[in-house]
């Protein structure tokens, strides 16, 4: 396994970089921010993005897709994470694609995924109802009725709910609470009658929702995977969820840092650039080493997506632990470094703390990642 | 078939009919050195039959005894060596500190004289750097060589020089321009051991016993042809050679189990189920010493990768700035794993020697102690903070 890009996927990591930080550097996010911006992203933003192939890069080529590997999405996350890019990549991209990709049948995956590749639709993954990430902790009740099934129930950190097209609900077809088996996924549109969607406003004005099923009828046809067996579909999904988000971490972190690193070398005080302060330089090289060991957990992560590693699941528990606890010492950090205006709004580096502290709880925080790990270790 | 399966193909082959299978189990590195010590009759053999065919030194030019492997062949050599399970043939300074350093900077002559008899063991080198007052200001050092006709006659005292009480030779730093500004007063002299204005003293750690020593020069002498890479132009070769010491010591914090396999190579994992028990799900009943050890197997798998790109970014040109963070990174997570070890073992973790604990529980303990001078020596973890944040963090000094 490399560890380092390939010259395509270098390329594809250029390209990502230059084309947001000019078409959407930190200045766009505060814009979609401050406008209250009832999508929370711009369309002709995503469509620039869907236009660079971005949307399809985890989709095979037979439905349209590029093929293009993990790897290639974590660098475009990386480079967002830099950014604060609001779009729907995450969750149409990835969660959705993915979704589509590992759990859908044929005429699933035809209807659905061309549309992902071409933009025309948006996803979203409704799964967790408590306050800190549980995949299998499901309530949310589908009972078969006539040729279909009724769902019921609440589902919370929706991440893109109140802007997606299509839906897919984790809902309890069989067993109690807390079961892995008797789970089954739903593709939901989201005009059906009786839902309701509730956009949570984030801290770091992330798009999420809340969302409450009542009742509502779906087909058949609309089950995603077998009935029961939607913990193995959202398994090998969760991974590839954790590793996106954990590439946007690093990216976060590695920004906030570089931010940082800049202050430390401009900013005087008691006659001299602070950054000659020892003090200071050696949290700057501690935090320099942690964000080399987090980079390597990403990438080794991504790597063993595309070669579909049988240790898949630990590296995606490596990396999203890794990247929780860098950009969370990393965010606190900086703003502790930069003084009063660390504590601004008009300085990023608070932006780039609340984001930290909203990416850490997508799809478990380190102490879940940590007890997963020691669980798949088999100590 | 490639040169390179050729070339496996006959490695294997030649290492089938020449590593003894004593040498293929575990077991002690031979040292070599003049007054050579063998704990087995077949550790000789193996030294003499690599050390002859330059595998000691695979990677080292063929004209001065070395191996004059390729990276990749030297790879093979690795790994079909690794695949026998044979022992290193020969540990040495000589091999990972003074040899590349020589390669760089010293004059064909000196090449010619020094490397042949280090690729065979049969000289056995030891360091010369800190000094009583010259810890990590390694530039102050005040030991001073002046010249005296062929000859520079040496005077002052050296500290922490591993094996000085076994070695042959050393490397050392002196002081040959008093008057000069103090990184351009500095030789690399070479001196043999084996005079009388040279003496030695061990030094007892808190471990117990330790290789290292103090060393003592007293109007010692050396020969002025034996000064490498010019007078006063010293320093330049003792950074390089820091730079390789700092990569072997990292090495240390990898023997952690950085590969991740199933079964934690750490052995923390298993030292934990051992001596706290487990609970009805086979976990670590202790929970937050089983969050602790999981945490460290999480860095331990960092780190290792890390080390790997470090490789890869090296080999594709540039070289890797990551690479600065290694010792300091390495040591301190050494140090935290048999802290870890420590804290799962209890009182058994803490006994000295005797009755009421295990071979295995006292090397555990020992070693403890020993890792404490992981992050001193070396460059200390505050010393290779300083050179992160200087060199590749860019932070200004003034």
């Amino acid at each position: 396994m490399a560890l380092i890009l390939n010259e395509e996927q270098q390329s594809l990591k250029d390209i990502a970089k230059e084309f947001l930080q000019k078409n959407a550097p930190v200045t766009h996010f505060r814009e979609i921010r401050d406008t209250q911006n009832e999508l929370g992203y711009d369309q002709s933003l995503w469509s620039e993005m869907v236009n660079l192939g971005w949307s399809g890069i985890l989709i095979p080529e037979e439905y349209g897709g590029f093929d293009f590997g993990m790897v290639g999405m974590g660098s475009i996350f990386e480079e967002m994470g830099r950014t604060l890019t609001p779009s729907p990549l995450y969750s149409t991209g990835v969660l959705g694609a993915s979704l589509l990709t590992l759990g859908g049948d044929d005429k699933q995956k035809q209807n659905y995924l061309p549309r992902i590749v071409d933009g025309s639709l948006t996803t979203a993954l409704a799964l967790e109802e408590g306050s800190r990430h549980s995949p299998f902790s499901i309530s949310t009740k589908a009972t078969k009725a006539g040729n279909g099934y009724k769902i019921s129930g609440e589902k919370t950190f929706v991440i893109d709910g109140h802007c997606s097209n299509l839906i897919v609900v984790a809902a309890r077809t069989e067993g109690s609470d807390d079961d892995a088996s008797g789970i089954t996924l739903f593709l939901v549109e989201a005009d059906t009658d009786g839902i309701e969607i509730t956009k949570t406003n984030m801290v770091d004005s992330r798009n999420s929702a809340n969302i409450k099923f009542n009742d509502i009828t779906v087909s058949s046809s609309k089950l995603l995977g077998e009935e029961n067996n939607g913990a193995a579909i959202l398994d090998e999904v969760l991974d590839r969820a954790q590793i996106a988000i954990s590439a946007e971490m690093l990216g976060n972190a590695s920004q906030a840092f570089d931010v940082t690193l800049d202050y430390l070398k401009e900013r005087k005080q008691f006659g001299s650039v602070i950054g000659t302060f020892q003090a200071l330089q050696h949290r700057a090289a501690e935090m320099y080493s942690e964000l080399e060991l987090t980079k390597s957990s990403v990438i080794a992560a991504c790597h063993a997506v595309d070669e579909n590693s049988n240790d898949l699941k630990r590296m995606a528990s490596l990396a999203k632990y890794k990247a929780g606890e860098t950009n969370h010492l990393v965010t606190n950090e900086a703003v502790q470094m930069h003084g009063g205006v660390g504590v601004t709004d008009e300085y990023d580096v608070g932006l780039y703390l609340k984001r930290a502290r909203v990416t850490e709880q997508i799809f478990g925080n380190s102490e879940y990642h940590l007890d997963r790990y020691a669980t798949l270790s088999e100590y | 078939m490639t040169d390179l399966q050729t070339f496996r193909e006959e490695t294997r082959d030649w290492l089938e009919a020449n590593c003894p299978q004593e040498m293929r189990k575990p077991g002690d590195v031979a040292w070599g050195g003049r007054n050579a010590q063998f704990s087995h009759p077949d550790q000789k053999t193996w030294l003499e039959r690599m050390g002859k065919k330059g595998w000691t030194c695979p990677t080292w030019p063929s004209e001065y005894g070395g191996g004059g492997l390729s990276k990749e062949e030297n790879k093979i050599l690795q790994e079909e060596m690794g695949a026998i399970g044979a022992r290193s043939p020969l540990g040495s300074f000589g091999i990972w500190m003074l040899g590349p350093a020589l390669l760089e900077f010293a004059n064909e002559e000196q090449k010619k004289e020094h490397l042949p008899p280090i690729v065979r063991g049969e000289v056995w080198w030891c360091q010369g750097y800190s000094e009583p007052g010259s810890g990590s200001d390694l530039a102050s050092l005040s030991t001073k060589a002046v010249e005296d006709g062929d000859n520079y006659v040496v005077n002052g005292q050296k500290i922490w020089t591993s094996y000085a009480d076994k070695a042959d030779k050393i490397f050392c730093l002196v002081r040959t321009g008093p008057q000069e500004p103090k990184h351009d007063g500095i030789s690399f002299l070479l001196i043999d051991m084996d005079q009388p204005g040279v003496t030695t003293r061990p030094i007892t750690l808190i471990s117990g016993k330790s290789p290292f020593c103090e060393t003592f020069f007293d109007d010692a002498r050396a020969p002025t042809k034996d000064l490498v890479g010019g007078l006063n132009k010293g320093w330049t070769v003792a950074k390089r050679l820091l730079e390789h010491e700092r990569t072997m010591i990292s090495a240390m914090g990898l023997s952690g189990g950085g590969d991740g396999s199933k079964k934690t190579k750490s052995g923390l994992a298993e030292i934990g189920k051992k001596y706290v028990g487990i609970d009805a799900d086979q976990k670590i009943s202790d929970k937050a010493l089983r969050r602790k050890v999981a945490m460290h197997d999480l860095n331990s798998r960092a780190f290792g990768l890390t080390m790997q790109r470090v490789g890869e970014e090296t080999k594709v040109g540039a070289p890797s700035p990551a690479a600065a963070m290694g010792k300091y990174y390495g040591t301190e997570h050494n140090k935290l794993r048999y802290e870890l070890m420590l804290e799962a073992m209890g009182t058994q973790g803490v006994g000295w020697d005797g009755e009421g604990f295990s071979m295995e529980e006292l090397a555990i303990t020992r070693d403890w102690l020993r890792t404490k001078a992981n992050s001193i020596e070396g460059g200390t973890s505050e010393v290779q903070l300083n050179v992160i944040s200087k060199r590749v963090l860019g932070l200004p000094d003034k």
